[in-house]
């Protein structure tokens, strides 16, 4: 087993309050229907595949090495924002009620969206000079 | 309002067991495939799977399920890791992680919910 180390642990367990209260209250705000697109999903999941692509190119090719902000902001907020358990479920709940077409869709469009956010916001932080 | 001070600390609980997961395999199994991640994801998609087929509903699949098991899954890691096998030119990985994950997790996740069903 690896060594923890606790104050690691502590900004990943912080980040991740963040981020699955942002991504519980959005799913709580739009009822889940099996027979409708799963919006609160959608969106936590691409907004936070594009997070994520900022904040892994900017902290590992553009800051000074940090100890706590990957475990707090990629680990935590943005590993808590974004979900593959729900989405899996979502898809399975869709093939059982029939609709075959919404889940192709919602499948192939949150993994190409979700793949294009990072691939774009990985592009534009490595564009943008300035070290902030 | 307690409701969402447990949302916030299993959540918080749920990263943290997604990165103890996600570091001890990928220690074992090496950094030429994201197996971390995908044992993560796989696995939080089975529970959650599960619990839909129990039927468990209201606060406690908020908590459950939401929370805790939303927050041990994750989304943009696995759109991450596709997207940097594909940048190092590893272009048979990277659609072996995308389609791999989506083809294993809804195969876990129907299995289940099956299992949950018949409980």
């Amino acid at each position: 087993m690896p060594v923890f180390d606790p104050r690691e642990l502590a900004a990943i367990f912080a980040g991740g309050c963040l981020g699955a209260l942002a991504r519980a209250g959005l799913s709580e705000a739009i009822a889940a229907d099996p027979g409708r697109w799963p919006w609160a999903t959608f969106a936590v999941n691409v907004v936070g595949a594009a997070l994520l692509g900022y904040f892994a190119t900017r902290l590992q090719e553009r800051l000074p090495p940090a100890r706590y902000r990957r475990p707090f902001l990629a680990t935590g907020f943005c590993g808590a924002l974004t979900t593959f358990s729900t989405l899996q479920v979502e898809l399975v709940r869709m093939l059982d009620a029939g609709h075959v077409v919404l889940a192709c869709a919602y499948a192939l469009a949150s993994m190409a969206a979700g793949f294009a956010a990072v691939a774009l916001a990985t592009g534009f932080t490595r564009r943008v000079r300035t070290v902030v | 309002m307690l409701v969402w001070l447990g949302v916030a600390a299993l959540g918080g609980l749920g990263a943290v067991a997604r990165f103890a997961l996600d570091s001890a395999v990928s220690q074992r199994a090496g950094s030429g495939f994201p197996w971390g991640t995908l044992a993560v994801n796989l696995s939080g998609a089975f529970v959650l799977g599960l619990l839909a087929g129990a039927d468990v509903a209201g606060d406690a699949l908020l908590l459950a399920g939401t929370a805790a098991l939303g927050s041990y899954t994750t989304f943009s890691t696995w759109m991450l890791e596709a997207h940097r096998l594909g940048e190092d030119g590893e272009l048979a990985r990277m659609w072996l992680n995308l389609g791999g994950s989506l083809v294993a997790g809804l195969a876990v996740a129907a299995l289940g919910k099956a299992i949950g069903g018949a409980l």
